[in-house]
This record gives C-alpha cells, sequence and structure tokens, in this order.
C-alpha cells in the first residue's frame, strides 16, 4: 500500500514536470543553502584552525596599542622599545620569545626584484613559531648582536627572485643593503587572508632596525608558552612587566595588547559559527517559504483530483489510506526538492570552497539531516491537504465535475 | 443490542426518510421506504428525477446514511455504522459503476481494475492474475495496456464493470451504466450484466431512465416523490 501510493506520487510528479519543479523551488533552495553555507562555512573554520596551528603552538602576541581587537600598531601607540623586550625574558613559563619589526622592501637579486615583506627578528623568532628550514638554518644570536646581514628567505622568494640552486650562500640585496642568505625557510602556503606567507625575508632584528628601517621600533613580540596551562599566568605576567618598563600609572589603561592566538582562533570559530547560523535561519526561511508552496500545490491537486478521490473512496479507500497518499506524495515531493537542493548545495559548496581556496569539508550527515528535514516539511505541510481529501463526502465528490 | 429486523433479505429498508436542509427549506428525499431485495436478484430502479431513486441508490451503496429508519445489509443493521466500517462495507461486498465509467485517466485499464485490490492490500501477483480474469470476463482481454482515452465508450464502461467485479462482490451497484452509450453498446453491457448476475449470482441493482434497459431486470422498483410507487417481478 505505502510503495503504492510513493509509485503513484511519483507519477503525479512526473505528469506535472513543471509544476511540480516550481513547487519545489523553495525547498531546493532552502536545502542548497543550508548545505552550501554549512559545508562552506565548516571549511572556512577548518583552514582558520589550520592556520592558527601554522603559526606554532601556545603563541601570544604582544603588539602596541590598547582596546580588545582593533586594527594593530594604531599611529599613536608607542612601540617598544629593546627594553621593552629583554625584561620580559626573564618571565617562567616561556619557551621563547622574539621582539620584531617588519616593512614592505624591494628585494633585487641580479636585475629581477620583487616587494617583500621584510621581518626584523631575534633567532628566537623560528623556535617561538616552529618554524622548519629546508636548507642552511636561522642566523645565530651573535649576527643579531653583531647586525651581520644575514637572511633567510622564503621559497617563493628562492622562485621568484634568486631562482638558482642551492640559494644558500647569495647575496641578496634588501632595500639596496647586500645581505647573504644563510637558510630557506619550509614552505607555508598562503595564509587565511590569501596572502603568500613564503613571500618573506627575515633578517636580524638589529641589522633591520639601523640598516632598512633606520629607527629602533620593535612592533610585534611574539611569546611562545612552554604548556599550554600556563598561557594565563604568562599573559598575565607579560603585561604586569610591561606595565612596569613603560611606567604606567595604575589607573591608566594598557597602552599594548597581549593576545593568546587560542582565544583567537576560538573567536573565529565562533564568529563563523554565528554568521552560519545566521545564514542558517534565512535557508530556515526559505524552507518554511517552501512548505507554503507545498501546501498550497497539494490543496490545487486535492481540489482537481475531487472526483478522483471519490471513486477511490466508492470503491473501499479508507480515509487513513486517502490521507496516506496524499501524504505520501506530499513527503516525495519534498524529497525530491531535498536532494535536489543537497546536489545542488554540494556542488555550489565544492565552487565555493575551491575559490575561497578553503578545503571542501562535506559532511554527509548534515546532507542527510537536510534531506530528512525537507520530508519533516512535506509532513508538516502536506497534513491539512491530505486531511482535506480524507475526509471528502463520496458523493459530492463524485458528483464534482 | 439492535433489534433484529424482520427480514433476511440482502438489502432491507425499515422506514427509511432522508431529509436534507433545516427549517423550511427541508427536502424529503425519502418519505419512509420500506423496501427487500432478495440475494440473486437483478434489479431496475426508475423514477423521474428528484423522485428519490439517487438517494436510494447512495443508502443502498453505503456512501449515505438514513436520516430515520433502519437499513440493514446482508442481515445486519448498518444504519449507524461509522465511515471506515462503510468504505470496509463497500470494499469487500459491494461493486460501483457509473454513468460516467469513473476511470482513472492516463492510468491502464489493468491498473484501473487492480485499483479497488490495492486497497485490500492484495500482493502484486495476485492483483495482475484477478484484473485478468475480471477483464476476461467483459471481454477485454488484451486490452489490459490500454488507457481510458484509447478505448471506446463501450469498452471503458466493460473496464468499470471489471473493476467493480474484481472484488468478487455480492451486490453490483450500476447508476444508469448506458446512459452515456449508443443502443448497441447499451444492450451488450445489459447483456453482460444479465450474464454477472445469472452465471456469479451476483446482485445487480440498477438505476435507468429507459424501458429496454429496465427490461433486463428480473424486478422493477419506481420511485415517485421519495415513496417507491410501483414494484413488479417478472423477467421478459
Amino acid at each position: 500500500m505505502l510503495w503504492e501510493s510513493v509509485k503513484l506520487a511519483l507519477r503525479t510528479v512526473q505528469r506535472n514536470v513543471l509544476r511540480s519543479i516550481l513547487t519545489l523551488l523553495g525547498i531546493v533552495i532552502g536545502v542548497a543553502s543550508v548545505i552550501a553555507l554549512v559545508t562552506i562555512g565548516q571549511g572556512a573554520t577548518d583552514k582558520v584552525t589550520s592556520d592558527l596551528s601554522k603559526l606554532g603552538s601556545n603563541i601570544l602576541l604582544v603588539r602596541p596599542g590598547g582596546g580588545a581587537l582593533g586594527p594593530p600598531g594604531g599611529n599613536d601607540s608607542r612601540s617598544f622599545t629593546e627594553r621593552d623586550v629583554n625584561d620580559l625574558r626573564d618571565i617562567p613559563g616561556i619557551r621563547a620569545m622574539s621582539g620584531s619589526a617588519r616593512s614592505t622592501k624591494t628585494v633585487i637579486f641580479e636585475g629581477s626584484g620583487q616587494s617583500v615583506e621584510v621581518t626584523g627578528a631575534e633567532p628566537g623568532y623560528f623556535e617561538t613559531l616552529d618554524w622548519a628550514f629546508t636548507a642552511g638554518g636561522p642566523f645565530s644570536d651573535s649576527d643579531n648582536r653583531g647586525g651581520e646581514t644575514h637572511c633567510v628567505v622564503g621559497q617563493t622568494v628562492v622562485n621568484n627572485i634568486i631562482r638558482r640552486d642551492p640559494a644558500v650562500g647569495e647575496t641578496i640585496r634588501v632595500d639596496g643593503v647586500p645581505c647573504e642568505v644563510v637558510g630557506v625557510l619550509a614552505v607555508k602556503g598562503n595564509s587565511a587572508f590569501g596572502q603568500d606567507q613564503d613571500l618573506t625575508v627575515i633578517m636580524p632584528l638589529r641589522t633591520f632596525q639601523r640598516r632598512v628601517a633606520g629607527n629602533t621600533r620593535i612592533s610585534v613580540i611574539t611569546i611562545s608558552v612552554a604548556t599550554p596551562q600556563d598561557i594565563q599566568d604568562v599573559q598575565a605576567a607579560v603585561a604586569d612587566s610591561l606595565r612596569d618598563t613603560r611606567k604606567l600609572p595604575p589607573n591608566v589603561p594598557d597602552d599594548f595588547t597581549v593576545r593568546d592566538m587560542t582565544e583567537m582562533a576560538q573567536a573565529l570559530s565562533s564568529t563563523t559559527a554565528v554568521m552560519t547560523g545566521l545564514l542558517g535561519a534565512v535557508a530556515a526561511v526559505s524552507l518554511l517559504v517552501g512548505g507554503i508552496g507545498i501546501m498550497n500545490i497539494m490543496l490545487v491537486s486535492v481540489a482537481e483530483r475531487t472526483r478522483e478521490i471519490g471513486i477511490r473512496l466508492a470503491i473501499g479507500a479508507l480515509g487513513g489510506q486517502v490521507l496516506t497518499q496524499f501524504l505520501v506524495e506530499a513527503i516525495v515531493l519534498c524529497l525530491i526538492g531535498g536532494l535536489i537542493g543537497a546536489t545542488l548545495g554540494a556542488a555550489i559548496a565544492f565552487a565555493g570552497s575551491t575559490a575561497l581556496g578553503i578545503p571542501f569539508s562535506f559532511d554527509a550527515g548534515v546532507a542527510v539531516l537536510a534531506v530528512a528535514f525537507s520530508g519533516l516539511i512535506g509532513v508538516v505541510f502536506g497534513y491539512f491537504p491530505a486531511r482535506r481529501a480524507a475526509s471528502l463526502d463520496p458523493i459530492e465528490a463524485l458528483r464534482h465535475e | 443490542m439492535l433489534d433484529a429486523l424482520p427480514s433476511r433479505a440482502l438489502i432491507s429498508f425499515r422506514g427509511v426518510r432522508k431529509i436534507y436542509g433545516v427549517g423550511e427549506a427541508t427536502v424529503h428525499a425519502l418519505g419512509g421506504v420500506d423496501l427487500d431485495i432478495e440475494a440473486g436478484s437483478f434489479v431496475a430502479i426508475m423514477g423521474a428525477s428528484g423522485s428519490g431513486k439517487s438517494t436510494a441508490m447512495n443508502i443502498i451503496g453505503c456512501l449515505d446514511r438514513p436520516s430515520q429508519g433502519r437499513f440493514a445489509f446482508n442481515g445486519v443493521d448498518v444504519t449507524h455504522i461509522e465511515n471506515d466500517a462503510r468504505a470496509l462495507l463497500r470494499r469487500n461486498y459491494l461493486g460501483f459503476v457509473f454513468q460516467g465509467f469513473n476511470l482513472l485517466s492516463r492510468t491502464t485499464a489493468a491498473e484501473n481494475v487492480e485499483m479497488p485490490l490495492i486497497y485490500r492490500g492484495a500482493k502484486r501477483a495476485e492483483r495482475r492474475a484477478l484484473a485478468e480474469q475480471a477483464l476476461n470476463a467483459v471481454g477485454l482481454l488484451g486490452r489490459e495496456n490500454h488507457v481510458p482515452s484509447e478505448l471506446s465508450g463501450g469498452q471503458q464502461q466493460r473496464v468499470a464493470i471489471a473493476r467493480a467485479i474484481v472484488t468478487d462482490p455480492l451486490v453490483l451497484l450500476a447508476d444508469e451504466p448506458t446512459g452515456n452509450l449508443d443502443s448497441q453498446r447499451s444492450h451488450d453491457i445489459m447483456k453482460l450484466l444479465r450474464e454477472l448476475n445469472r452465471e456469479r449470482g451476483i446482485t445487480v441493482i440498477m438505476v435507468t431512465h429507459e424501458e429496454d434497459m429496465a427490461a433486463y431486470a428480473t424486478r422493477r422498483i419506481v420511485f415517485a416523490d421519495g415513496m417507491i410507487a410501483k414494484d413488479t417481478v417478472g423477467a421478459r
């Protein structure tokens, strides 16, 4: 009986292809957007999480300027001094740390050149961020103290500018300053914002300050904490120490920010979750509208087929059997919409993920849930028309033209 | 417990009234009818429109219930049974043939005939076999896969008759079965009904306007103003 109803429903859908498709559009759009949004949202979260984990684990970033999530290093903010950094070194729980400054400069090798983000950092920088080398190694502490013109380059710099193997031992010009390449960094790929993280040159902080930047400013202090449990203690100790060194009176707020990257990862994930939730609500409205469309078309169908219903009732169909038939028809209609929507949504998510450069993390569970939910819409919005069909008076229905 | 009806007849009306509407606008479609129809008879019900014959048919067909009086089917008082129970009665004991054939369009003859069996929960193979038998009985073997629009009016009515008899009913109710057919086909259909009545023992109750169709019946009941005006027994 149920199978017969399904077959009958499929036949009805087949007979009214255009009408069925138009009716289903709401459900299709609803399900497609749910799946596309959830999939892209999940992909974005995965991407952000993996990017942040690439930054290294248990990282604290200290930047000048107060405020929670404002742009780092505003114009009026006081940058750090070497003393600020040095006073932090004795804080227990720190695995490695480095003050750094950066600037975009032209890097030239044998006539070919390009704008590159140049960073001045202490040797601890590489350990702090868990950066590996494919050739050579970091510059030394004495390189930093002596202001030696040594540098470490990313793979893109090797590929685009140096174009020579091995790159280690070659001398590049950074803003006109000749610098010997001592190491090549392992490939990191694009950042969350699509920036090529391998297009980079890192040189000793002092060399950078004296020869490239022309000042002694330190814009970021990167700290790696030994164990995750210590992060908050270290964070507090860093803030205390900086306030102390920078002689901030008790009633003046911090003129720097100590940011826990794990915290930031969570903040980003929860932002993504909120966005996904909001867009999901939009999708839910679309599903609701789709459901009303289903109800409308089912009412039309019941009116059109009043005579057929009369015949069925006369030859012995129970009210419940007629109800089942129309309910199944609504459910089948919605499930078809759900399946089309799921396929479309997955396709959109795939295209979107590829375009945004994030992983395509399709969740079959979500798809199954979305399709099942569209079936539920069929039940909810198909019930009233089906009820109406089942309660028709057979005599009246048979008389219906 | 309901009082036993005094009749052992297949169909039994006792003081059946049917009143439509309320107050001034009430219409007495049936005005206290007593009627017994024995199993195995072939009854023609006649009368002008508004005479109450359709109302009587609807009550016999368990599609409608009396406002007053009692109606018994096969010795059981079914005056007050629920809708679903009446549907089961139709499903198990009654077959319907309508003036307008009332076949489902774009549905093959075999599928139309199988429809009542689907509601009985019969298996596919069983349905096929029974539908084929019924179509054979009405002389339509070989047309199983034709849809109604590919069949003549007479053939469509034969499909409808096959649909009505596929469940092996006690009673076949035919509401002006030849109303939409020409004379030759009308006589063919009547001969088929007479054959089903004689050879299978199916009780046939038929509403008709036409004298020569009523002549096939063994009993003729004429309604007028909600009452039985004439009731004559005797075959042609």
